[in-house]
């Protein structure tokens, strides 16, 4: 494609009314990678999903994907992208084959070749036992698998998927994420968007979290999670009563100041090296009783709550 | 324009296949409307006078038009629950034509509509209503209903396309639905009305086709040929107005 950039975003912004939903982003997803867009319910992840696949045209700054600029090439790059939505997008009065004979005919194809490629799309994603039966049927997960073999029905270069695995449960999470995993091993461009941490982790090549509109980090995961550097200390106490004692007694240990959460007491520090052993003493000096101490990586929920101050999936739609 | 026939046809019968489906849609396309017949005939007809003989003759045609009306409900709800769902989303990152969804979906109500006025045609003759003039004049008001069902499809497509929720197609479907309807020749003679009802009824489309399917099954008293070219333009006024601005609500079109 001339670019390297499958994925090409400059300056996008996007108002409704007085919310400003894409606040100027910028974004380059290089050709056959994975990009995960990362934020909390709001942050502006599906509106950039709606610009880049044509269903709203922004206010303001370009975009390209596939080398086709998203307002003025709309029509070609429609045919060049596969996009799954959150809602499992499928008509539930249609059986599996159906809906994806449809999408195949709205394509271009013809009856017959259009049935044939939604026969090789059920067989793949597992749904050729169910391809006779109306949607309505399915469940969850067959429906989402249903809906991203819609997507990629005319074999897009480049996929968007819009929070593929919300709603679902952890089983036909993980199910999902094997089928996506296997479809980015061949090549496919893909933007995904989460707010799942652990999906990010698992799946992308390279992460950008997104916060009321713009982006405040980008790059992979292990960048991001060096950003915040170290590690972190977790203490799980004997009683909760004695967390404000915990804390007192912590307090200096490491860079952080010790903060409560979920139970846990929790202290960012720098240096590995001493910490387990300097933190158990203080404790046992204070007369905290412990009932589990780890030195962990941070996580990606560190991560988040370290650049936007905010945990990631707390924030109500 | 290929595409716009062939993208046309492929979600057509897309409401189509989905329609035996829902078994609930096939009692709103053939219990309902006999029920209507039967309760205007047996209940309210006796006390109803009207210059025609039989009162299933001034009937039938006025009952086919409510039938038409309230079927569009059917399609606002429908195009709102694509919406909704997201299907019109999808839709709209294909690339496919830009009004293929609504015309699809309009011209599956002709398949609908046309089936209903057959349930009810029948229902009528069995009730005692007849074709009194040349079959020609017969087909010419079958085909005048059709057009002017496929012309009001569209607004309800424009319906479906700018409400909220499932509850608002319907009480704003109803709000314009119930006094075209009722507040018209489709059941009553206008005669008795009050001024302002009469004069209302009298620039109604419903009144205006309703009496042009009149003349053109009955030759009725005091309905004449205008009314049918009344009708007509009524019916490509509709069209010309609704199908461009339902199509330009759908490419705007968001999940809400």
């Amino acid at each position: 494609m001339g670019y390297g950039a499958a994925i090409q975003v400059r300056g996008i912004a996007k108002s409704f009314g007085e919310v400003r939903a894409l606040d100027g982003v910028d974004l380059e997803v290089p050709a056959g990678t994975v990009l995960g867009l990362l934020g909390p319910n709001g942050a502006g992840k599906t509106t950039l999903v709606r610009v880049l696949t044509t269903l709203l045209a922004p206010d303001a700054g370009s975009a390209q994907v596939s080398g086709l600029d998203v307002v003025t090439d709309a029509k070609e790059l429609r045919a060049r992208i596969g996009l799954a939505g959150q809602y499992a997008a499928v008509d539930e009065n249609l059986t599996g084959l159906e809906n994806l004979t449809m999408v195949g005919r709205l394509y271009g194809s013809g009856r017959s070749a259009a049935k044939r490629r939604a026969g090789e799309l059920l067989e793949r994603f597992d749904l050729l036992d169910a391809a006779g039966r109306p949607a309505k049927t399915y469940s969850g997960g067959m429906r989402r698998r249903l809906d991203l073999a819609a997507s990629l029905v005319a074999e897009p270069p480049v996929l968007f998927l819009d929070e593929p695995t919300t709603g679902l449960d952890p089983r036909a999470r993980r199910g999902l994420w094997e089928v996506i995993e296997q479809l980015v091993s061949g090549g496919t461009t893909l933007l995904l968007t989460t707010q799942y941490l652990e999906e990010a982790d698992r799946l992308a090549d390279t992460i950008a979290v997104i916060d009321h509109g713009r982006l405040i980090a980008e790059g992979t995961a292990d960048q991001l999670k060096a950003r915040i550097g170290g590690s972190v200390l977790e203490v799980t106490l004997e009683s909760p009563e004695s967390a404000p004692a915990a804390i007192a007694a912590l307090d200096g240990l490491g860079d952080g100041e010790p903060v409560v959460e979920d139970g846990l007491v929790k202290v960012a520090v720098a240096e590995r090296s001493g910490t387990i052993v300097a933190a158990v003493q203080r404790l046992s000096a204070a007369g905290v009783g412990v009932d589990d101490l780890v030195l962990r990586r941070p996580t990606l929920d560190d991560v988040f709550l370290a650049l936007t101050g905010h945990a990631a999936e707390a924030e109500p739609a | 324009m290929r595409r716009l026939v062939s993208d046309t046809l492929v979600i057509a019968e897309r409401n189509l296949v989905r329609l035996p489906r829902s078994p609930d849609l096939l009692v709103a396309f053939t219990i309902q409307p006999i029920m209507f017949v039967l309760l205007f005939r047996y209940v309210f007809g006796g006390a109803i006078h009207t210059t025609y003989g039989n009162y299933a003759d001034f009937l039938i045609p006025g009952i086919i038009v409510q039938n038409i009306a309230f079927g569009g409900f059917v399609t606002a709800l429908g195009l709102e629950e694509d919406l909704r769902k997201g299907l019109i989303d999808r839709f709209r990152s294909l690339p496919m034509s830009r009004a293929a969804v609504l015309a699809g979906r309009t011209l599956a109500d002709i398949v609908t509509n046309t089936f209903s006025m057959l349930v009810l045609l029948v229902t009528g003759l069995i009730i005692g209503f007849a074709f009194n003039t040349t079959v020609l004049e017969a087909i010419a008001g079958v085909l005048l209903l059709i057009a002017f069902g496929y012309a009001f499809s569209w607004v309800f497509a424009f319906l479906g396309m700018i409400v909220s929720s499932p509850e608002s197609a319907n009480s704003l479907g109803f709000i314009a639905v119930f006094p075209l309807t009722f507040i018209s020749s489709a059941f009553v003679p206008t005669q008795t009305f009050p001024a302002v009802l009469r004069g209302f009824a009298k620039v109604n489309p419903f009144t205006i086709v309703v009496n042009a399917v009149r003349y053109l099954w009955e030759h009725g008293q005091g309905v004449g040929v205008s009314n049918v070219w009344f009708a007509l333009a009524w019916t490509a006024g509709i069209l010309i107005v609704f199908a461009p601005i339902a199509v330009w609500r759908y490419r705007r079109a968001a999940v809400r």
